[in-house]
């Protein structure tokens, strides 16, 4: 018998639609695969057993009856703990949420459901999405399946982890300055951050409102595209949202191709800090899209330069303002009350408390940034580097069709190194910023292993706003291509857990 | 509480110019919140209207009221605003335990309704144009129940409930640009425009505007500077002065208060004040210096509004006549005097003075007894004018009945007190209570012939030509018909009965 | 661009109701100061004419209709509440005023 967790999406879809195997089968087998690698790996921070198998049962009794199914139609899900979700616990990796259940379903979570797609738990996170590593989470870190002693990627590193560990074969990330793509390429996985405003961020909990954006992540680029044209699409919850048909993105997938296409390499993203393995897959793949018949040519963004700074002013201060709500008086953790103390003071030791040390740095930063005074010089010009982001990416993409780079300067860093240095921490979002800057649509899918460790490389692939099935069409084609020459999946030379 | 020393109110303005900025918060009467779809009905069941969105709950987003907007829109364009043709909402950062997300949406930089003005009348007719700074939208924060101090305040309670029912009903702020020149009338005029505004408001159909009811709430800033003086002087900032009268008091007590303040060589100092109805005094709050820092910042979850001018057109046009504009022409239609007109106003009896009229009744009648009876009626219960069960259709019935003499005064008084004990419409409690005047003439001459023959010498009297004690005779016929007869029709009965000239 | 002190960040910690500890504050006023002198770059376009941009995408007027939607339930609403008293979130004393 097939070993049902290393199935793709959509073989899994395929096998429940035609009845080869049941819904309840397979989240069976992820379940016991969760079992049997997650102590390890730590993807997971909540399980949630009994709604998974529940939800698998009501996909085969649908089929049973001949109702039509969905695309993805019982496959199972890791969802990153940042959604809400109705009735399961959601900590955003956070000591100050501990414990809370949520009376209501983020619109992914809803979609999800309605896509009867089976969610089998909630995954581990840095603490509110911000970092690079998973090591944030006040839960502890998690493993990267292909050395467990480095990070999986952050602040989605527990939904990249348990996609590469095959205990699931999609899960939901959200990226605010890469985090679903860096972690997507040190797992060697496929991740992608939509056009914002493409998928709703209605009950995914704000850490900077103007970049954070929910996306999918998967094994393979066609399963990436199926799960993003399930949870994609206009939500009236989310002003933010875009109301517009949901580019075919599925269809670009299944048509991978770049004959003809101009791919531009932005210049700026290569040179120090740029592991040397790294680079030499990346010029490789560059090499690779010109044998596929892509014209590539160099293009300068020069604001790109000072992305990474702009970004380190806008997200603390948003989330300075978003995680204000955490105070002590409504939901989550309480500190302190002891009938004799103020609220005020119990705001301020519940949030002593209940916060991680990033969290500290970045609310603090916020609120530096935001002050009367600080205001213009600080978060006034990174609103205006904004701009001039947007603007490169305008003149890049009226000479080309995608921009490409390295999704990120280094392979996966050992676990502890960068924890207490946040400015190295920073850098590894470095070439995925830019593009949360300008709100458009972005990917990250493996290229092949650093010679010089062993792990895997991500290629970023940038395409303007709303035209997210170019994404697919060009990762689609270096997969099939890469996948051609490896002889197989990148994955399947991860070692075994 | 501090006493407070003053000095005369006379005696501070021979020395001081006061300046006033007025800031008042209407509360929207949408029939949902502003940024999610919550009713904002008033119940009295805690958190039995809150969503995700207005408890701040994790992942939650705000969108906007379209009514909301287009309330605003109509609040600028009545007072002679620009409307915005671009404005975003920002995020007012400070930590409030009735404020669920810690932050107050509102607006900072780009409110949507700026540079108007408003004129308002005072008592005696002159009219006084308020400059408007601004008009923006923002949300309302939840109630907090302090438990466990003296009478629910806040210092010594042991702990507080919250409900947040009321967080996130929109707001509307209006702010005055500094009011110059108005001298010794300055509480005058804030009461004046505070009303006038109440008034357009509720012309405008964009809220109630009860101020009882904490859906009008506003802050009286304050300050005086030497007379002659171009600088202004530091201001205090009155909080939540909520009544007309209370507004007037609270600006006349600040000018007394800082006159005593700087005449003894102090400084005022930058603060909120608290208004104390009992005694029309305010004292120190919080006091305003730079510490505090709101952070303002476009909040990223909203996206611009940009009112398109085909709409601010339309509302434009569709603007009802302002308040001032129609009183002054109902006041020349009823040929009342502003003395007059102002007491009507004040009663809130425009409308249904208007409405009774509008219902066939002549202005006088109308005017005559929802000033009078109904008026009376409304003070005794301390509800509003318009709160009496009874309709301007019912009103003008009686002034009906009354017309064709079915009714006197008297009877038609006892009318309306059917009709207001719920006994039915001013017909059936005429029926039920047999209140119809008796006009028949052979039943109105016996109780004549009755009274002359029991009150022979009064009878004399005015058989002699002393025709004023014929009152005497009209009262004894009066109360022989429970006062069912009409008074005149009686009088002149008896003046021909006995053959004197009436 | 000045960099911050141990006293700006314990401001900055009460204005975003963080009670610091000592050793915190040490510990973050030099991270913060490094991480603040490598972001102050931004400033050098604090004086160019370009406009801000907010929103990554150019919407406008995105409303609703003022039309009723279901509530939570106080019980719902209340779920999450570390204390309740009487239906309300129950809060330790509030200072200060409305
Ligand atoms: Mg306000
Ligand atoms: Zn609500």
């Amino acid at each position: 018998m097939t070993d049902l967790t290393r199935l793709t999406a959509a073989e899994t879809a395929e096998k429940i639609a035609s009845g080869e195997v049941t819904a309840v089968a397979v989240t069976e087998a992820h379940l016991a695969r969760i079992e049997a690698v997650d102590e390890k790996v730590h993807a997971f921070l909540h399980v949630d057993r009994e709604g998974a198998l529940a939800q698998a049962r009501r996909v085969d009794e649908k089929r049973a009856s001949g109702e039509k199914l969905g695309p993805l139609a019982g496959v199972p899900l890791a969802l990153k703990d940042i959604f809400t979700t109705k009735g399961i616990p959601t900590t955003v990796g956070s000591k100050i949420l501990e414990g809370w259940i949520p009376p209501y379903d983020a619109t992914v979570t809803r979609r999800l459901k309605e896509a009867d797609i089976v969610i089998l738990g909630k995954t581990n996170m840095d603490e509110f999405a911000m970092g690079s590593s998973t090591e944030n989470s006040a839960y502890g870190p998690t493993g990267n399946p292909w050395d467990l002693t480095r990070i999986p990627g952050g602040s989605g590193g527990g939904s990249s982890a348990a996609i590469a560990s095959y205990e699931a074969p999609l899960a939901i990330g959200t990226d605010t300055g890469g985090s679903i793509r860096q972690p997507a390429a040190v797992t060697g996985t496929v991740g992608v951050k939509p056009t914002y405003g493409g998928v709703s961020r209605y009950g995914m909990v704000a850490f900077s409102s103007s970049l954070d954006q929910g996306g999918p992540c998967a094994r393979t680029v066609l399963d990436a595209a199926l799960l993003h044209e399930a949870i994609a699409g206009h939500d009236p919850l989310d002003s933010t949202s875009i109301d517009a048909p949901v580019p075919s993105v599925v269809e670009a997938a299944r048509n991978g191709d770049v004959k003809g296409m101009r791919v531009g390499v932005v210049k700026e993203f290569a040179g120090e800090g740029y592991q040397a393995g790294v680079m030499q897959r990346f010029d490789e793949s560059v090499e690779l899209l010109r044998e596929l018949g892509a014209e590539v040519v160099e293009i300068s963004c020069p604001s790109f330069d000072k992305a990474l700074a702009a970004y380190y002013l806008i997200a603390p201060s948003e989330c300075s303002s978003n995680l204000a709500r955490f105070d002590a008086m409504r939901y989550g953790l309480r500190v302190g009350d002891d009938g004799t103390k103020s609220a005020e003071d119990v705001t301020a030791l519940t949030r002593e408390a209940g916060f991680g040390d990033e969290v500290k740095r970045r609310v603090i930063l916020g609120t530096y940034a935001l002050s009367s005074g600080y205001y213009d010089a600080y978060y006034g010009s990174a609103q205006k580097v904004r701009t001039l982001i947007k603007r490169d990416f305008e003149r890049a993409f009226e000479s080309v069709d995608v921009l490409i780079s390295p999704t990120t300067p280094t392979t996966a860093f050992p676990i502890g190194e960068r924890s207490d240095d946040p400015m190295a921490m920073y850098l590894a979002d470095l070439c995925t910023i830019p593009t949360n800057m300008a709100g458009n649509a972005a990917m990250s899918l493996p290229c092949g292993l650093a010679p010089e460790d062993g792990l895997p490389v991500g290629l970023q692939i940038i395409a303007p706003a709303m035209a997210d099935d170019r994404l697919y069409r060009v990762g689609a084609a270096v997969e099939a291509a890469f996948e051609a020459r490896w002889g197989h999946p990148l994955l399947e030379e991860a070692p075994s857990l | 509480m501090t006493v407070t020393d003053l000095v005369s109110y006379d005696d501070a303005l021979a020395t001081y110019d006061p300046v006033m900025g007025l800031e008042v918060h209407v509360e929207l009467g949408t029939k949902t919140k502003m940024f999610c779809g919550c009713s904002t009905e008033l119940k009295q069941d805690a958190n039995s209207q809150t969503c995700p969105t207005c408890l701040g709950l994790p992942g939650a987003l705000p969108v906007v009221n379209e009514i909301g907007v287009e309330s605003a829109i109509k609040i600028g364009l009545a007072l002679h605003c620009e409307i915005a043709e671009w404005c975003r909402f920002a995020r007012k950062n400070y930590f409030y335990p009735d404020m669920p997300k810690n932050f107050q949406t509102s607006q900072y930089d780009e409110p949507i309704a700026y540079n108007g003005y408003l004129d308002v009348q005072l008592e005696d007719g002159e009219v006084f144009r308020v400059e408007i700074e601004r008009a923006h939208m923002e949300e309302d924060t939840g109630k907090s129940t302090h438990v466990g101090g003296a009478t629910g305040r806040i210092h010594g309670a042991s702990h507080s409930l919250l409900d947040y029912n009321r967080a996130g009903i929109p707001l509307i702020e209006i702010v005055t640009k500094p009011i110059e020149g108005a001298g010794e009338r300055a509480p005058e005029v804030a009461k004046a425009y505070v009303a006038e505004l109440r008034e357009l408001i509720k012309a405008l159909g964009v809220s109630e505007a009860r101020m009882e009811q904490g859906q009008m709430r506003c802050d009286v800033n304050l300050s005086l500077r030497p007379k002659g003086a171009e600088k202004f002087g530091t201001r205090s900032e009155t909080k939540n002065v909520n009544s007309l009268r209370s507004v007037e008091r609270a600006a006349r007590f600040e000018i007394q208060r800082h006159a005593a303040v700087l005449s003894s060589g102090g400084t005022i100092v930058q603060e909120t004040r608290h208004f104390h109805e009992e005694d029309g005094s305010t004292t120190a709050g919080r006091i305003k210096d730079n510490a505090e820092d709101y952070r303002y910042f476009p909040e990223p979850d909203l996206v611009p509004v940009a009112p398109a001018r085909e709409w601010v057109e339309k509302l434009r046009a569709e603007l009802p006549e302002l308040p001032r504009v129609r009183r002054n022409r109902l006041r020349e239609e009823w040929g009342v005097t502003e003395h007059d007109m102002q007491s009507i106003l004040n009663a809130g009896a425009v409308d249904p003075i208007v409405q009774t009229i509008d219902a066939g009744a002549p202005a006088d009648q109308a005017r005559k007894w929802w000033m009078g009876e109904l008026a009376r009626r409304a003070n005794e219960g301390g509800v509003d004018l318009a709160a009496l069960p009874i309709t301007p259709a019912q009103v003008a019935r009686v002034c009906a009945l009354v017309a064709e003499g079915s009714l006197n005064d008297k009877l038609a008084r006892q009318t309306i007190e059917g009709v207001l004990a719920g006994e039915g419409s001013p017909d059936e409690v005429v029926a039920a209570r047999g209140l119809a005047v008796v006009s028949d003439e052979g039943a109105l001459g016996t109780a004549v012939d009755e009274a002359i023959a029991a009150n022979a010498a009064i009878a004399d009297k005015i058989r002699a030509g002393k025709i004023a004690a014929a009152g005497a005779l009209v009262g004894a016929v009066m109360k022989a018909t429970r006062g069912q007869a009409d008074a005149a029709r009686v009088r002149e009965l008896i003046l021909e009965r006995l053959g004197a000239e009436g | 661009m000045p960099g911050i002190t141990r006293e700006e960040v314990a401001h900055l910690a009460r204005l975003a109701r963080l009670e610091l500890k000592d050793e915190e504050l040490d510990h973050f006023a030099g991270q913060l100061d490094d991480i603040i002198g490598a972001v102050a770059r931004v400033s050098d376009v604090a004086d160019e004419d370009v406009p801000p941009t907010s929103h990554p995408l150019p919407l406008t007027n995105v409303m609703r209709p003022d039309e009723v939607r279901p509530s939570l339930t106080p019980q719902e609403a209340l779920s999450g509440a570390p204390a309740q008293e009487q239906q309300r979130f129950k809060v330790p004393q509030i200072l200060g005023e409305d």
